[in-house]
C-alpha cells in the first residue's frame, strides 16, 4: 500500500445538472434515474419511495440517493456485461423535485443473492453538508421470516433495525425514511 | 476478495464545527461494520458506450446550436490523471463524472442565486471513461470562486466535483479537485475539512506536459480508490 485515499467532499448543492440530468430538466443524457425496470426483465415491479430528514426533522430538499440491487432471480450486473443493456440494478434520484421533495424508484423486488441473507437493496446517500457519503440497506417489511435470519440484521442492535425496513405503504409500495439524526438515526454501515 | 477499508484518517469527519450544515446532517451514531459480500463486491459497469463524442470537453458540449464559433468564457484547461488503487494498479474502464462552475463562479443550477452570469456556451457536466492506463483526461474553464452562505465572506475556492464508482460500490468516491496556490484554500471549511495529511491530496499539480502549446493549461489530478485485499477477511457474510 503506498498511495493514499483521495478524501472524499460534499456533493455539494449543484450536482443535478452533472449526475441526475434528465430528472431535474437539463439537457444532458443521465446514465442512470430512477426507472430501474427493463422491458426484457421479467419480476414483481415494486416502488421505493421516502424522504431524507435532517437532525431538525426538516426534510432535505437536496439529497441523491442512489440504489444497487440484485434482479428479481437475485442476480447482480456483473463485470464485463454489457452496462447499458437490460436490468442493470443501479438507479440515481434527487429529492427536491417531486411534491414530497423525496426519492422514489421504480424496480423490481430484488431476489435473494445468497441463502443467509434475506431479500436487500443497497442505498448510498449523499447531500450538501455530508462529507463522506453514507451506506446503508433497505429491507422488506413483508420478508419477516428471511429478514430474521439475516446476518446483518442480526449484527444491528434490535432497537434499530426497523431503521433498516421498509414499510409496504400500498401493494407494491414500500415506503423507507432517511433520518440522518436522531431518535430514529437511520443505521449506516462502514461497508 | 475484498475491499480495503475506507481510510477515515484519509477522510472528514461527518461534523465538522466549521462547516455549519454538518450539524444537522452527519450521521451521529458509529457506522456498524458490514463484511463485504456480493452486495458490496458488485458495482454498476459503465463502458465507453455510456459517454458521448462532447462529454468530455467542456467547452463544447454546453455550445448554443449553430455557433462554431462560439464557446465559454474563461481560462481553457485540460484536467487530467489517473483512476489508481491505494497499491497504485491503474484502473481502466472506469467511469468519471465532473460538474462545475463557469469562469464567473456560477452554476448552471436552478437553485444557484448567485449574482454573477450564466455563460451561455457553457453547461459544466462532463463524463468520461478511463483509458487502459487508468488515465482520464477532460477540456474545460478554469472555473471561478463564488460565495456562499456558511459565515460572513464565505468563498468556495475554485475547485471541480469528481465522481468515481471503481470496480464496486464499496470504492464510490464522490471529491472536489482544488487548484494550487488558490489563497482560498486555507479559509474554505469544506477543505479544510479533510485530515491535514491527506489536503494535499484534493490539490491538482499544474502540469506543462499535460499543456498543450497554444490551446489550454494542463493540471494534473490523480484519484486513489481503495485497494484490494487479496486474503478476504470474510468471503460472505
Ligand atoms: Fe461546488
Amino acid at each position: 500500500m503506498s498511495k493514499g485515499q483521495t478524501p472524499s467532499q460534499t456533493v455539494g448543492p449543484f450536482f443535478a445538472y452533472g449526475l441526475t440530468p434528465e430528472q431535474y430538466g437539463y439537457a444532458f443524457r443521465s446514465l442512470a434515474g430512477a426507472d430501474l425496470r427493463d422491458p426484457a426483465t421479467a419480476g414483481r415491479e415494486i416502488v421505493i419511495k421516502g424522504q431524507v430528514f435532517d437532525g431538525a426533522g426538516a426534510v432535505v430538499t437536496d439529497a441523491m440517493i442512489e440504489i444497487w440491487q440484485a434482479d428479481p432471480q437475485g442476480r447482480y450486473l456483473q463485470p464485463g456485461a454489457q452496462g447499458n443493456r437490460g436490468f442493470t440494478g443501479f438507479g440515481r434520484c434527487g429529492t427536491g423535485y417531486d411534491d414530497e421533495n423525496g426519492f422514489r424508484f421504480t424496480t423490481y423486488k430484488p431476489g435473494t443473492v445468497d441463502e443467509r441473507q434475506a431479500p436487500h437493496v443497497t442505498a448510498i446517500v449523499f447531500m450538501r453538508g455530508l462529507l463522506s457519503h453514507l451506506y446503508t440497506r433497505i429491507y422488506f417489511a413483508d420478508e419477516a421470516e428471511a429478514n430474521g435470519r439475516d446476518p446483518i440484521l442480526a449484527s444491528v442492535e434490535p432497537a434499530r433495525r426497523a431503521t433498516l425496513i421498509a414499510e409496504p405503504e400500498e401493494p407494491g409500495t414500500y415506503r423507507f425514511d432517511i433520518h440522518m439524526q436522531g431518535e430514529r438515526e437511520t443505521v449506516f454501515f462502514d461497508v | 476478495m475484498s475491499f480495503r477499508p475506507r481510510d477515515w484518517s484519509s477522510h472528514p469527519l461527518l461534523i465538522d464545527a466549521g462547516y455549519k450544515s454538518t450539524g444537522l446532517r452527519g450521521a451521529t451514531k458509529p457506522l456498524v461494520p458490514l463484511p463485504q459480500g456480493l452486495s458490496e463486491l458488485t458495482g454498476p459497469v459503465y463502458g465507453a458506450e455510456a459517454v458521448g463524442p462532447d462529454d468530455a470537453d467542456l467547452t463544447r458540449n454546453g455550445r448554443r446550436d449553430g455557433d462554431p464559433q462560439g464557446g465559454p468564457l474563461g481560462e481553457r484547461i485540460i484536467v487530467t490523471g489517473r483512476v489508481l488503487d491505494e497499491d497504485e494498479k491503474p484502473q481502466p474502464g472506469m467511469l468519471v463524472e465532473i460538474w462545475q462552475a463557469n469562469a464567473a463562479g456560477r452554476y448552471i443550477h436552478k437553485v444557484d442565486q448567485h449574482d454573477a452570469p450564466v455563460d451561455p456556451n457553457f453547461f459544466g457536466g462532463g463524463r468520461c471513461v478511463t483509458d487502459a492506463e487508468g488515465r482520464y483526461r477532460f477540456i474545460s474553464i478554469k472555473p471561478g470562486a463564488y460565495p456562499w452562505g456558511n459565515h460572513d465572506n464565505a468563498w468556495r475556492p475554485a475547485h471541480i466535483h469528481l465522481s468515481v464508482f471503481g470496480p464496486s460500490i464499496a470504492t464510490r468516491l464522490v471529491t472536489q479537485m482544488y487548484f494550487p496556490g488558490d489563497p482560498l484554500l486555507p479559509l474554505d471549511p469544506i477543505f479544510q475539512s479533510t485530515p491535514a495529511e491527506a489536503q494535499d491530496r484534493l490539490v491538482a499539480v499544474f502540469d506543462i506536459d499535460a499543456t498543450e502549446a497554444g490551446f489550454a493549461l494542463g493540471y494534473r489530478f490523480d484519484i486513489v480508490l481503495r485497494g484490494r485485499l487479496e486474503t478476504p477477511w470474510e468471503a460472505t457474510p
